[in-house]
């Protein structure tokens, strides 16, 4: 939050403020003092904004054209392709927006995971995103569900079956979200209604996620408390915005690389083949994003099991704050935590491989051990390596490099208060 | 720390390896043919297209719906590009039924250049029951629907032999290298000389397979050349601009002081 108290300079714009201060929120977020050590990983907050952004409004147009009937849908959506003015850019912006959309979380949630974002006190902003990152995957797989091709509705039938494992009600709870016995035209119309609510939730959420971000203000790659503003933070205008616009056009140069010269390579074939409830494709896979759930689930025997087994591992996420022990935020300081972080990132992508693959043999081995893994970072490696751990001295500052910090700002202060009264 | 980053770079690398052996059992690589419509500047071979139109039309039509094509896209422009005059007479040379008229009968008229392809057929039951119970595809967005697209149809097309010793084929099932179970219900489609190209070119089986490959991409992908045109542009505008932020990002930190 600022410190200063903000007063417009015209009449009008005081009285306006006194009764809505948008001038006073506007004059925030321009003066917002931000560390000025903020690495290229940090641009991606601003890069995800831009992605919610224009699948919003590449949404809204396609919802005029699109026909969510399951008669229907399949032959909208190729109306679009076909006859709509730009209706392929709009259709491959939004396809493609999904993954781009994707790749930018996953970069956004490694980032935190790497520098200690999600520690104290930024534990709501974590969670707040737990919960947004849950949101887009529904939002994606409903998507996914809407052209009506195979995959859709093939991946439908296979994720909403994932409810009848749940003991007693299960069966009815499936009947209950499908609209009927199978998934078909209500399954394909709720699905759609949903999908276009969905955003606007997140939407809401964002606004709360960069909320309360603003109150503790934040982390940077050194990960210690800094005064703000002071020597170590700048405003957020010009400085972020500047260097956000760089690195949101090159996040858009590959972008635009997918729309106009590779839009379906990160699709599946299947889907452009109509959705028909006699034929199962030889191998149902969800898209590229999905891939590590996927193998998690499928790695435990029991199907009850896989269930809860894939949904702790989004979950386990919220609780990660509290999990991890050390009060060191940075990787930078901590060597041991540095390795492990980085066997998890394997571990990640090695479970998207196998989700790709038929779970048989190797690769279901391999999942099993991954998955088994995924679990022992979080319940078993973090909460130890904060108590085993010997971190590298932190730095008082970001611009002095004076060691002998702390995490926490005060007690930084407080302790070099105290070697200066020694001295 | 590089010890165990090394060992799982191998790990990956081996599941990597273990796959791609895997997969190259399955199918033989797809026959390779110089497709002018890839790259970044790729754009379709006009003639090609009508002669590939000319095969669809006399050999894939008799089996093979493409109902979301439109007489009109053939006279559009990034298409086949018949004249608006030859794209008339196409379409008035099939019959479709319109109705109902003011007493309330239905009619046959010659097809517009407002009617959606003709299909052979009426209903998916109907082409089951002429086809031996296998449903021929319809091919508007086939290229699209295949994994390896337009190189997989065009191998396709060319990868009929007789059955290796030990298979054994049923009636009505031929065998072709490149389908998926090395088994299928249409028969080699295309054979030299099959039909006559009316611009002159030799009606080869490789010639016809890869002009009606090209036909089936631009049915799939219409907007194909604008795209690859459009998609250069925005590309050139993003760099440029890209690098006009980046040297008004430079001077601008270079206010700050003292730098990190």
């Amino acid at each position: 939050m600022s410190d200063h108290e903000y007063t417009p300079s015209s009449k009008f714009g005081k009285w306006f403020n006194d009764r809505l201060p948008l001038l006073t929120l506007a004059n925030h977020l321009t003066d917002y003092p931000t560390p000025k050590n903020l690495n290229y990983w940090w641009t991606f907050g601003g890069i995800l904004t831009f992605c919610l952004i224009t699948q919003i409004v590449t949404g809204l147009v396609l919802a005029m054209h699109y026909i969510a009937h399951a008669d229907m849908a399949f032959s909208s959506v190729e109306h679009i392709m076909r006859d709509v003015n730009y209706g392929w850019l709009l259709r491959y912006v939004h396809a493609n927006g999904a993954s781009m959309f994707f790749l930018a979380v996953y970069i956004h949630i490694f980032r935190s995971l790497f520098y200690g974002s999600y520690k104290s006190p930024r534990e709501i902003i974590w969670i707040l995103g737990i919960i947004i990152y849950l949101l887009m995957m529904a939002a994606a797989f409903m998507g996914y569900v809407l052209p009506w091709g195979q995959m859709s509705f093939w991946g439908a039938t296979v994720i909403t079956n994932l409810f009848s494992a749940i003991p007693l009600v299960g069966e009815s709870i499936t009947t209950w979200l499908w609209g009927g016995y199978s998934v078909d035209n209500p399954t394909l119309t709720r699905f759609f209604t949903l999908h276009y609510l969905i955003p606007f939730l997140i939407l809401g959420l964002v606004v709360l996620h960069i909320w309360a971000l603003h109150v503790p203000g934040n982390n940077n790659p050194v990960g210690i408390d800094i005064k703000k503003p002071s020597k170590d933070t700048v405003p957020f205008h010009p400085y972020i915005v500047i260097k956000d616009a760089f690195a949101l056009l090159m996040f858009c140069i590959v972008f635009a690389l997918f729309v106009f010269y590779q839009p379906n390579i990160l699709g599946h074939a299947d889907n452009y083949i109509e959705a028909d409830p006699l034929v199962t494709p030889a191998h149902i896979v969800p898209e590229w994003y999905l891939l590590p759930f996927y193998a998690i689930l499928r790695s435990v025997p029991d199907k009850l099991m896989g269930v809860v087994a894939m949904l702790s591992a989004i979950l386990i996420l919220a609780a990660l704050p509290w999990l991890d022990t050390s009060k060191v935020r940075s990787a930078v300081f901590r060597p041991l935590f540095r390795q492990f972080y980085w066997i998890l990132v394997a571990d990640v992508l090695i479970l998207g491989y196998v989700g790709a693959m038929p779970a048989e043999g190797l690769y279901l081995l391999i999942a099993r051990v991954a998955t088994a893994y995924y679990f022992a970072h979080f319940l078993i490696i973090l909460p130890v390596l904060g108590w085993k751990e010997k971190t590298t001295p932190l730095p008082l500052s970001i611009t002095e490099p004076v060691l002998g910090g702390s995490p926490n700002l005060a007690a930084a202060r407080s302790d070099e208060k105290i070697e200066k009264t020694i001295k | 720390m590089r010890k165990l980053k090394n060992i799982f770079f191998v790990l990956i690398f081996s599941v990597i390896v273990i796959n791609s052996s895997n997969s190259a059992e399955k199918s033989p690589p797809f026959l390779e043919t110089k497709w002018t419509f890839k790259g970044l500047f790729g754009k379709f071979d006009r003639s090609s297209l009508q002669r590939g139109y000319q095969v669809y039309t006399e050999v894939c039509a008799s089996c093979h719906s493409m109902k979301y094509l439109t007489y009109r896209n053939l006279a559009e422009k990034g298409g086949p590009e018949f004249s608006e005059a030859e794209a008339k007479a196409i379409a008035a040379s099939f019959e479709v039924t319109d109705g109902p008229d003011s007493t309330g009968e239905m009619f046959v008229r010659p097809a517009k250049l407002s009617d959606k392809f003709v299909m052979p057929y009426a209903n998916e039951q109907e082409a089951k029951a002429a086809n031996g119970g296998a449903y021929p595809p319809d091919m508007s967005v086939l290229v699209k629907a295949r994994k390896g697209g337009a190189d997989y149809i065009y191998s396709l097309l060319l990868g009929y032999s007789e059955p290796p010793e030990g298979v054994e084929l049923d009636d009505g099932v031929y065998y072709n290298k490149y389908m998926y179970g090395n088994k299928i219900k249409m028969p080699a489609p295309l054979s030299d000389d099959l039909i006559e190209y009316t611009d002159g070119t030799k009606a080869t089986a490789e010639q016809m397979s890869k002009d009606v490959t090209n036909f089936l991409m631009w049915s799939a992908e219409p907007h194909l050349e604008q795209r690859h045109k459009t998609g250069f542009r925005v590309i050139a505008y993003l760099i440029i601009l890209t690098v006009l932020v980046y040297f008004t990002m430079k001077k601008i930190w270079s206010r700050v002081e003292p730098k990190v």
